[in-house]
Formats: structure tokens, C-alpha cells, sequence
């Protein structure tokens, strides 16, 4: 199940980045194409350095492509779309020196915009964060303040959501417990995610499609349709079925997209 | 249509160095502000205990020495001095130095931290400045002051005492203030940035709440070095207004020693007074660093 209408929310095309770094030039990513739905969880997975952050960064307008282009609802970017798109960072990236509801209205403190408290309080309930806004980020525990996070992307309300390893540094038990809130916010909101981890079971549990990149400079090795059932359950990662899927994706991402290696 | 952040334009998103870069610079005074203080009621009273068993040991050993004041004055003798005719001897001196003090701290703390702010965009112009910063930093302001009230502010005002402060506090804000403002957390800035913020916006909203901690260290060890500059300047250099350095001089040529204690005790309280207002200050604006 997936809630798409057909349309290209995002269409990337060609894609390609080189940084110059004083050690001289590295290229992060080379000729990425890739069209994503509106309303659709893609993930992105690769090994690390592979350009999935540069790929994300350049989504959300925070980094100019080298060549190609990205187009969000067909008009293409060229600097952060705050209205339209939420960015999710690795880690929760919170602000230390502010309070959970300061962190909160943060972005509509950015736009100048009359904060959205009924929007806040919800997600905040949502999330089982309400009672904690006076709190601080050191306060909390890591999957805390993850779901504050969580919560600051969403209250602005965008159609798009990036997210860059928003759960890698988390332990295993909160990140299941992460990726279900995730999802379980993704269908009551339907909002067109695209969401990057090195993890692939969590790319399974979570992805309409897993779309699979080589090592640097990062290239499309290739993208797999998960059929899983929604609504998902962690005991779905049990199944052969799942445990297939990731050694067929785990000898890509090893064999960098060239070919595929056979299982004995 | 916005445009890509420059900031972010050719930096690779890497993260690996932790959550801020910190880099404390040349000069490193962030203990200043971490030293850890006394909190319980045994803590304090300890140290309540201490002082007291100070004062009535010196005072007992000065006793039983017979020691004459002109060589070390008795600690009772110079609570004694420092109650007699306090305005006349004290007050009026107090006021002189604090004037000089504020004046001169508010002028180079200001200036130091627009500096700080300016250079620190560019890394250019911060390497080219650096060094004179230094030399700013090591040269003792003090020593400048007869030149001042010779050559370049002529007369006896307190000008020439204000414009030492001023140059030995400036440096210190300084250099602490761009140690702060080089601090940079890509992920923060990213962040700001891909809400739509404006240059401005970083900076007032991540940039500077990231160099709060240190810009209220190099605070107070700007104040903390624009005292002694104008108690100092006021010992090299006769003038007509006094003021506590000018007492210490007059005091110390009358062998007056118990009324000398009297204005150390005094300069003793102003120092710790600077201390403890950084102090509560880093506490509330920037504790959420430890």
C-alpha cells in the first residue's frame, strides 16, 4: 500500500557533485537520477561516503549541484524551500541554549510567521513529548529528543520531509521505536518522505521503494520495491521473507551496483 | 527564489568531530569561568572558617611578635582604617577608579567584540589581524599611561586612565569573543538555513548564542585586566582626581600600612565583585554548555 496519485513530487536528473576541498577535488556524486512520488517513503541506502547527505543536502537547497538539476513539483531548486520542505539532521540537532517548545518554534521564529500552537501541542501529545516543553535538550534522552526533532520538522507543515540518518545514533530498541512513530505520523499526514540511512533493515521496514547506491562518487546501483504490508510490525523483521531481502540488497551495496553476485 | 547558503555551498556534510568544532584559540581562559565554587552549607562554612582563623592567626602571631605596623599592619587595625573617614580616604578614590573603570571597559569591550564578530567571518582577515592582536594582548596598558597624559590626551583627567582600560580590556574581549564566533556547528547552521534564514538570522539565532560561553569569559577577564590597568595607571601616574592606585602610593610613602590594607581590602572586594557578576552571568546565559 502506498498512497501515490502518479504525480513527480521530486525528480532529480543527473544529479552530479564535486567538492574542491583543499586536498583537492572529491566527487561525491555522479549522475543521479531518481523520481519520487508524491506522498511516497523512499529510502535511500548506501555505504557511508557515498554521497546520500550530499544528494540530501542538494534536495533541500542547501548545496548547488555541480550538474543535473532537482525539481520539486516541477520547478527546480536552487535554495531551501522552507515552506515546502522539512529537514530531519543525523542526530536530533536541537539547539542546545533553547527549550523543547523554544526549539519548537524555532522555524516559525525563522520565518517571522505566528506559531502554530494547536499544530505543536498535537504532535506534541502525538509523540508523548507534552510536559516537557520547558525542558532542555541535555535534559532528555537521545530518542527524546529525537521525537522533539521529529515534531519541530513537522509543525511548520511542509509536503516534504528529509530525513539524513535521523536515527543512526540511536540504540536498536528506540530506533524501532522511532522508525513505528515514523511511519505511523507518515500515514496520518502523507507527507512524501525521502529518508536516508546505512541501515538496511531499517530501509526495509520503512521504504515504499529502497533505492540502493554505490560507494563514492555515489551512483543509483538499484532500486527494489518493497512489497511489505502496511501497517508494519517489528516481527515482520523476522520473516524469511524480509531476511531475503536484505542479503539480496546487502551483495549490492558489497558489489557496488556492478553485478550481482550469485548465492550458492 | 533563495538562493544556496554561501556558508554551505562548498562544505562537505560531514559531522564525524562531534556536535561543535571547539577551538579555544591561542589563549585559553575557559577555566576562569569553570572553577568550581563551594555549594553546600559544610562548603561554605568551611570556608567561612578559613578566613576567620587567617584573620585572628595573623592578628595573634602580629601580637605575639610585637611586629610594629609599619611592618605589617594588624588585620583589626585595618578593618579600624578602612571605618575611618571612609569618604575622605576611600569613598571618594572608589568612586574615581570605578568612573575610569566602566568608561574604559564599556569603550574596549564594545569595540572588541564588534571586532570579534567582523574578523571572524572571514578567515582571511582573521589571520592577517591576528598578530597585531597579540601584541595588543601582551603589551602591558598600563605603562602606556604617562604617555598618554604626556603626549597624546594631554592633562590631568581621568582620559588617559580610560583609554589604558579600554586598550587592555578591548584585546581581551577579543580574543576570547573570536574564539567563540569560530566555532562552527555545520548542522546548526544547516539547520537555520533550511528554514530560510538570512545571513543575519544565523548569526543572531547560532552563531552567537554558540559563542555566548566564551565572549562572557573574555568578559571577565577583560574586566578582570581593565582593573588592574586603572589601579595601576593611577600608581604610575600622579594626578589631581586620586583614585584607589594614586591612595595605594600616597598611603605606602606615609608608612600608613594599616590604611594601605585598607584599600587592598577594598580593590580585594571589586575584583571579586567582577568575578561574581561574569559568574552568575555564564549561569544563567550560558550554563546549557557544561
Amino acid at each position: 500500500m502506498s498512497a501515490v496519485d502518479g504525480s513527480a513530487k521530486l525528480e532529480i536528473r543527473g544529479a552530479t557533485k564535486t567538492y574542491e576541498a583543499k586536498t583537492g577535488p572529491v566527487h561525491a556524486l555522479h549522475d543521479f537520477s531518481l523520481e519520487v512520488t508524491a506522498g511516497e517513503l523512499v529510502c535511500i541506502l548506501g555505504p557511508s561516503g557515498c554521497g546520500k547527505t550530499t544528494l540530501l543536502w542538494s534536495m533541500a537547497g542547501l548545496h548547488a549541484l555541480t550538474r543535473g538539476e532537482i525539481l520539486l513539483d516541477g520547478t527546480a531548486i536552487t535554495g531551501p524551500r522552507p515552506g515546502e520542505i522539512g529537514m530531519m539532521f543525523q542526530d536530533a540537532n536541537l539547539l542546545p541554549w533553547r527549550n523543547l517548545r523554544k526549539n519548537i518554534e524555532f522555524p516559525f521564529e525563522i520565518k517571522r510567521r505566528p506559531v502554530d500552537k494547536a499544530r505543536i501541542e498535537m504532535l506534541l501529545r502525538e509523540v508523548g513529548l507534552d510536559g516537557f516543553e520547558n525542558a532542555y535538550p541535555r535534559e532528555l534522552s537521545g530518542g527524546m529528543q529525537q521525537r522533539a526533532s521529529i515534531v519541530r520538522a513537522l509543525a511548520p507543515d511542509p509536503g516534504v520531509m528529509l530525513m539524513d540518518e535521523p536515527f543512526g545514533a540511536l540504540d536498536a530498541f528506540t530506533r524501532d521505536e522511532m522508525n513505528l512513530l515514523l511511519m505511523r505520523l507518515w500515514s496520518e499526514t502523507s507527507k512524501t518522505i525521502v529518508f536516508v540511512t546505512h541501515n538496511i533493515s531499517e530501509a526495509i521496514f520503512l521504504a515504499d521503494r529502497v533505492v540502493v547506491m554505490t560507494p563514492r562518487p555515489g551512483r543509483l546501483a538499484r532500486i527494489f520495491d518493497i512489497e511489505l504490508p502496511r501497517p508494519r510490525t517489528v516481527d515482520m523483521t523476522f520473516t524469511s521473507e524480509f531476511i531475503e531481502l536484505i542479503q539480496e540488497i546487502k551483495h549490492i551495496v558489497e558489489s557496488g551496483g556492478r553485478h550481482t553476485v550469485e548465492v550458492e | 527564489m533563495s538562493a544556496v547558503p554561501p556558508e554551505l555551498r562548498d562544505e562537505i556534510p560531514s559531522f564525524e568531530d562531534g556536535q561543535a568544532r571547539h577551538d579555544h584559540g591561542p589563549v585559553d581562559w575557559t577555566g576562569l569561568t569553570s572553577v568550581r565554587g563551594a555549594k553546600s552549607a559544610l562548603e561554605i562554612g568551611t570556608v567561612v572558617a578559613i578566613a576567620v582563623c587567617v584573620f585572628f592567626g595573623v592578628e595573634a602571631i602580629l601580637r605575639l611578635t610585637d611586629t610594629p605596623t609599619y611592618i605589617f599592619p594588624k588585620p583589626t587595625a585595618v578593618v579600624r582604617a578602612l571605618t575611618d573617614d571612609f569618604w575622605l580616604q576611600y569613598g571618594q578614590h572608589l568612586w574615581v577608579t570605578l568612573q575610569e573603570f566602566f568608561v574604559g571597559f564599556a569603550i574596549g569591550s564594545t569595540i572588541g567584540l564588534i571586532l570579534a564578530a567582523v574578523i571572524t567571518q572571514k578567515p582571511f582577515v582573521e589571520k592577517v589581524v591576528a598578530p597585531y592582536i597579540i601584541i595588543l594582548v601582551v603589551t602591558p596598558m598600563l605603562a602606556l599611561v604617562p604617555f598618554l597624559r604626556l603626549s597624546l590626551i594631554r592633562g590631568v583627567s581621568m582620559w588617559p586612565i580610560i583609554a589604558a582600560v579600554a586598550l587592555a580590556s578591548g584585546p581581551m574581549v577579543l580574543i576570547n569573543a573570536s574564539t567563540g564566533f569560530r566555532r562552527t556547528d555545520l548542522a546548526k547552521i544547516a539547520l537555520a538555513r533550511s528554514y530560510g534564514a538570512s545571513t543575519f538570522q544565523v548569526f543572531r539565532k547560532v552563531r552567537f548564542p554558540l559563542a555566548l560561553p566564551m565572549i562572557i569569559v573574555g568578559y571577565m577577564v577583560g574586566a578582570i585586566f581593565g582593573l588592574l590597568t586603572a589601579i595601576g595607571g593611577e600608581m604610575v601616574s600622579a594626578s589631581e582626581q586620586g583614585g584607589l592606585g594614586h591612595q595605594l602610593i600616597y598611603f605606602s610613602s606615609l608608612i600608613r600600612m594599616e590604611n594601605f590594607g585598607a584599600v587592598l581590602l577594598i580593590i580585594e572586594a571589586l575584583g571579586l565583585s567582577i568575578y561574581f557578576v561574569f559568574y552568575f552571568i555564564g549561569k544563567r546565559w550560558a550554563s546549557w554548555e557544561t
